[in-house]
Parts: C-alpha cells; sequence; structure tokens
C-alpha cells in the first residue's frame, strides 16, 4: 500500500464517520461538498472532515481508494456511503438515518425530518 | 462533439435507457471554482433504465463511470447523475 492509502485506510477505520471534501466542514469550498457536510452538520453528527485541498496525494489517493472519481465521498464505520448525489437521495429517503441508526452512529431525529419536510 | 453529446451517446448505447437528458450547467457555475471559459465543466445526467433494476446506488453511479471512460470523467469537473429504474 502506499502512503496515502495506508493513511486513508487508518482515518476511515479510526473514525466512525469521515467526510473527505474540498474545504473544510466549517468552511467548504465547493457546492457539492458544502452540501454534504450542510447534511450532516444540521443532522447534528459527529463527524471528521478531511480537506483534500491540503493534500494532493490525499486528494488522489481516495478516488483510488474507493475507485471513485469525484469529491465529496462519505465513509461510515469504513465503508464508503457515496458521494453528493447519494447522500442527497439517502437524506431525503431516510436511508441515511437507517445507517448510522445501524452502525450506531448519534444523530439528531428531528432535524432529519425538517430536512425532508423541506424538500418535499 | 460536444461533451454533452459523447455522454448522451455513450449512455444511450451502454443502458438503452427510456429516458435520458444531458444538460451542460457549466454556465450556471461561472465564477465558481472548476469553470472555466467555454464551459462543458459541469454537467447533469437523468437517466432511466431497466438495466439499473437490482444494483445498488453506488454500483448504478459506478455502472455510469464505466459507461463514460474515466478519461470523460476525470476531464470534467462535476457530473450530477440521478437514476432510477
Amino acid at each position: 500500500m502506499t502512503d496515502a492509502r495506508t493513511q486513508i485506510d487508518e482515518t476511515v477505520k479510526a473514525n466512525d464517520v469521515v467526510l473527505y471534501m474540498k474545504g473544510t466542514k466549517m468552511m467548504p469550498q465547493c457546492g457539492f461538498s458544502s452540501r454534504v457536510a450542510g447534511v450532516l452538520n444540521y443532522m447534528g453528527v459527529d463527524f471528521l472532515d478531511v480537506n483534500v485541498l491540503a493534500d494532493d496525494a490525499i486528494r488522489q489517493g481516495i478516488k483510488d481508494y474507493s475507485d471513485w472519481p469525484t469529491i465529496p465521498q462519505l465513509y461510515v464505520k469504513g465503508e464508503f456511503v457515496g458521494g453528493c448525489d447519494i447522500i442527497t437521495e439517502m437524506t431525503l429517503s431516510g436511508e441515511l438515518d437507517q445507517l448510522l441508526q445501524e452502525n450506531g452512529v448519534a444523530y439528531d431525529k428531528d432535524a432529519a425530518e425538517k430536512i425532508r419536510e423541506a424538500n418535499a | 462533439m460536444a461533451v454533452a453529446d459523447q455522454i448522451h451517446e455513450r449512455l444511450d448505447a451502454a443502458f438503452s435507457p427510456r429516458e435520458l437528458r444531458v444538460v451542460d450547467e457549466s454556465e450556471k457555475h461561472r465564477g465558481h471554482a472548476g469553470y472555466r471559459e467555454g464551459g462543458e465543466s459541469h454537467f447533469q445526467v437523468t437517466i432511466a433504465a431497466e438495466a439499473f433494476k437490482g444494483m445498488s446506488r453506488i454500483a448504478r453511479h459506478r455502472a455510469i463511470h464505466e459507461a463514460l471512460g474515466k478519461e470523460l470523467v476525470t476531464s470534467i469537473h462535476a457530473l450530477g447523475i440521478s437514476v432510477s429504474d
């Protein structure tokens, strides 16, 4: 394994929820990253944000790791969940709630419902 | 050939979709990250095909990435995908 791959593997396994994104959760630098970070923030999910713009090796490495060409990428308990489109769909369908629940990740159910009501 | 037409052609050939729309949204992103002069940087694909039946969300997206080819996928800045079976 390359260094980037090892580093990514350790990060996604050591943290319940990790978002590889452009920018940080407090200051996203891309609309797609911003949308996913915004959903997680709003739902009160405790997650680690990794800014790929700060490290070229990680920026390419994360695409190789998941064999997925785009960023953001969300990981729960070491498993790749999806990018912006998939997370948006899963939020609206309730599948994201289910996934978090199954993995014992705390989140605010009322906030999740509010997102769904606002987008119904 | 315009990039949107290439995307359309490849997805049409791979999935024989009953619905397929490819929209070049690059102009909406003028001045933002990833925009480049001449556009062809941001696309939104809406596709419905029997071929996606039984596939997970990730598998559907992977199949689309595959059909478009690595070169095309990495050459554009953003590709929004909405899939149904």
